[in-house]
């Protein structure tokens, strides 16, 4: 380290500017919570019971965020299931088994990760709802949303992937070779299980995209206020609720939107704080 | 023991068509629908009749000019925060780690928080309404995390030896770092910058709350103005007749994020072993 | 090198601010401001005067015109008595249409009819001469001034409708059915006739007996009808009184006409 001499007064100049900027950084989250904190707290010491229950009509006051909690949650777990073992068996495929073909195919994965989500979205109302309304109508649903999900989280979840077992040390692959397991055997037994905690930790974080995206879930989810009880029945996301709502809602119920988004900026820390377990390092710049 | 080798090559073959079918579906749905429409012109003209004729040159000023607020503004604060942190903050420490912890929260964060935010904060209590600075500000928020990790990165990635060089020369530390640190980790800040115009392009219920709905020519900072991905959102959602330039609109965003991606690569190649 | 983008912005904040001249702001119903987006594009194209029109809804529209955020709020019905201290300008008619697919067999439903498919209590079309399958509802998401006229019209409220699909704008509603044969949906009468002529697969239904055309409408016969109202507070400004004498002028009735909704000049 560079030792600051009291000769170049640029020196503490900068030394100090560079503590205010990384100042900046911690003042920015804790503003934006406070803010949504400040907001919510008056509505959340009044109802905050009542939020908990199936039942939002704000319409009549009564603001139970149960169902679009669960329309989240619901929607990205299928999301995740779809899209994780996809993306890890891809990325292993194009590693070990075609290698030819990793750099073409991760390029156009890199290209799809920067897609917009309305696209996504568009995409799925005019093409995949239909197709789903003519096996189960009515089409918008739970299914449909993680389906688009599926696909909007896969490129992020295969490149994370690709990247840990990239890392993962030469010695392995070349002891396996040794062992002449086949490369399925050392896939299954040796690679995966090493480069584990690393996807996992992918994952969990595409995860949490998957429960903050908005306008795609919004197009094709169907919308409707209830605990869904098949695959095919409509949900409502709390993300969707407030794109939907936020410009038609005054007083109480703008509350409770902001409400709602204090509950995913919860959730987001907690699944990051998991993710960072997984990894065992808390400062990772994978 | 070749069988399951085999049988692993064929599954994944057939995993990569179920990613790449849909995905191909998609663009050429939007090939279809949008093809017709543009041209030269309709990078030119102005929108009329609320988007359903002329074309997207309005909004393309509008697009650029949120992303210059949020690029003037995130690009200073990530740089001066990365430099902090690669500089003040060795590697491994538990102030590294709860700042790296920090920065990784705020750029998890839903996007629609980050909406809610810059409604309250920046449209209503500094007033400044619906606006392009508004827009520009809570975008600037919302990529500031994605900065300040790149340019960690890139600023970290320069080898020790450069340091010790401008030690045995007593260079100044200012000097050092504007003459020798930054210019060296130029190619990694500017993916860092590349990657954050993607996210902010990309970006739509943000810009629904904070940058509004107008479709004319901005004059100034303070006017509202409409962002592409709010186009499409709009044309597609609200105005009868406006899909066949939704998908048009939607044509020009992935071309240039397509622009932007392969700029990423350029700039990434020669510093490929610091890097991946 | 904090300073210089500080700087930068802070003369284009002050650049900004000098420029501003005479501007109308304009906020509300998302029904009418494609219209009012062309309107203002075509006044500002004669006299050159800035109209900002946003979207948000007629709540948003009366609550910013209430507090002087706007000049003038689109509300897509007629104003209620406790919004009595605000001025209403008719400037426009419009109707609210029940959509089904226009493969549906199904060529009318009446008013009993539409609440059972609407509460659930009617599940299928076969219980009226249709196919053997099950009604897709298509109901508004809250707060929108269509909803509440459709709420209001039928004798229901929000909680007893179990939809199977919530839209948020029109666009979506018309989407929807288009795609569904079994969707049954309401949107905007000048939207659907829009998108029906342009090739959507759309039926109107007629209500109680009513055809939904533009011609019952305006002769007072349909029973969903609803104005298209700028709401403002107070005296009108010079600006806004010769912005509201322009759209209302029978030369732009053709504007009106590209979205099917009625001007109220002749």
């Amino acid at each position: 380290m560079i030792t600051i001499s009291s000769r170049f007064h640029a020196d503490s100049l900068l030394t100090w500017l560079l503590r205010l900027t990384g100042a900046a950084a911690v003042l920015v989250l804790g503003g934006i919570i406070a803010v949504l904190l400040i907001q919510s707290a008056p509505f959340m010491l009044e109802h905050s019971l009542a939020l908990w229950r199936n039942d939002w009509q704000p319409g009549q006051a009564r603001y139970g965020m149960a169902a679009m909690i669960a329309g989240s949650i619901m929607v990205s777990v299928l999301a995740l299931v779809i899209a994780g073992p996809a993306a890890v068996l891809l990325a292993a495929w194009l590693r070990y088994f075609a290698p030819l073909a990793r750099r073409p195919v991760l390029a156009l994965v890199e290209l799809m990760a920067g897609i917009p989500s309305v696209v996504y979205g568009l995409w799925g109302m005019l093409v995949l709802v239909p197709r789903i309304n003519q096996w189960a109508p009515p089409g918008a649903s739970w299914l449909a949303a993680s389906l688009v999900l599926a696909l909007m989280i896969l490129p992020l979840a295969l490149l994370v992937t690709d990247t840990a077992l990239g890392q993962l040390p030469g010695r392995y692959l070349q002891a396996g070779q040794a062992l002449s397991l086949s490369r399925v055997g050392m896939l299954r037994r040796v690679l995966l299980p090493q480069a584990g905690p690393a996807i996992v930790s992918g994952l969990v974080l595409q995860f949490g995209r998957a429960l903050g995206e908005t306008m795609a879930v919004l197009m094709v989810a169907g919308n409707v206020v209830r605990w869904p009880t098949s695959l095919f029945d409509p949900v409502r996301t709390l993300t969707a609720n407030i794109a939907l709502e936020m410009a038609y809602a005054t007083g109480d119920h703008r509350v409770a939107l902001f409400a709602s988004g204090l509950l995913l900026l919860l959730v987001t820390a907690v699944l990051l704080a998991l993710s960072w377990r997984l990894r065992g390092e808390r400062h990772e710049m994978a | 023991m070749r069988w399951p080798d085999r049988l692993a090559g064929v599954i994944g073959a057939l995993l990569l068509l179920a990613v790449l079918v849909p995905m191909g579906l998609m663009l050429w749905s939007l090939l279809e629908q949008g093809a017709g429409v543009i041209s030269v012109d309709f990078l030119l003209d102005d929108p009329r009749q609320a988007g359903r004729a002329g074309g997207i040159a309005a909004l393309l000023v509008s697009t650029g000019w949120i992303l210059a607020v949020c690029l003037l503004v995130a690009v200073p604060m990530g740089l001066g925060c990365a430099l902090y942190l690669s500089e003040q903050v060795p590697a491994g420490t538990r102030r590294a780690q709860w700042l790296g912890g920090t920065l990784d929260m705020l750029a998890a964060v839903p996007s629609i928080v980050y909406g809610l935010f810059g409604y309250q904060f920046f449209a209503i209590s500094l007033g400044l309404g619906f606006s392009l600075l508004s827009g520009g500000l809570a975008l600037a928020l919302m990529v500031l995390p994605l900065m300040i990790r790149s340019a960690e990165q890139a600023l970290r990635a320069v080898p020790l030896s450069y340091r010790q060089a401008g030690e045995s020369l007593s260079i100044s530390r200012w000097g050092w770092v504007r003459r020798i640190l930054i210019p060296q980790a130029a190619p990694g800040i500017a993916v860092g910058i590349i990657l954050s115009i993607g996210r902010a392009l990309a970006e739509t219920a943000v810009l629904l709350f904070t940058a509004g709905y107008v479709l004319r020519q901005p004059d100034s900072l303070l006017d509202s103005g409409r962002a592409l991905s709010v186009h499409i959102y709009d044309l597609a959602m609200n105005v009868p007749g406006g899909m066949p330039r939704a998908a048009a609109t939607g044509l020009v965003l992935v071309a240039i994020l397509i622009v932007l991606n392969l700029s990423v690569r350029r700039l990434l190649r020669p510093a490929q072993g610091a890097w991946q | 090198m904090m300073k210089l983008p500080v700087v930068v912005m802070a003369l284009l904040v002050l650049a900004g601010c000098g420029t501003r001249e005479e501007s109308l702001v304009i906020t509300g119903s998302s029904t009418i401001a494609p219209l009012m987006t062309e309107l203002a594009e075509r006044y500002e194209e004669t006299t050159g005067v800035q109209v900002d029109v946003q979207s948000g809804g007629s709540g948003r529209g009366i609550s910013d015109t209430c507090q002087g955020l706007a000049d003038f709020g689109m509300v897509s019905r007629a104003l209620k008595a406790e919004e009595g201290d605000l001025t209403a300008h008719l400037v426009g008619r419009d109707g609210i249409a029940m959509i089904v697919n226009a493969l549906n067999p199904v060529t009318r439903l009446n008013d009993a009819q539409i609440v059972a498919i609407y509460t659930g209590e009617q599940q299928s079309w076969s219980a009226f001469g249709g196919n053997d399958a099950a009604i897709n509802v298509v109901h508004k998401a809250d707060g929108r001034s269509t909803q509440e006229l459709f709420l209001e019209h039928f004798g229901l409220s929000n909680d007893q409708v179990t939809p199977d699909m919530v839209i948020g704008e029109n666009q979506q509603g018309i989407k929807a059915v288009a795609s569904d044969v079994n969707a049954i949906g309401y949107v905007s009468i000048g939207t659907a006739i829009y998108e029906a002529d342009a090739g959507a697969p759309l039926r109107l239904l007629p209500l109680s007996g009513v055809p939904a055309t533009l011609e019952q409408v305006d002769q007072g016969r349909y029973p969903l009808s609803r104005e298209l109202n700028l709401v403002s507070q107070g005296e009108l400004s010079d600006a806004a009184s010769e912005f509201l004498a322009f759209i209302t002028d029978p030369a732009q009735a053709g504007i009106y006409h590209d979205y099917y909704f009625l001007p109220v000049s002749r």
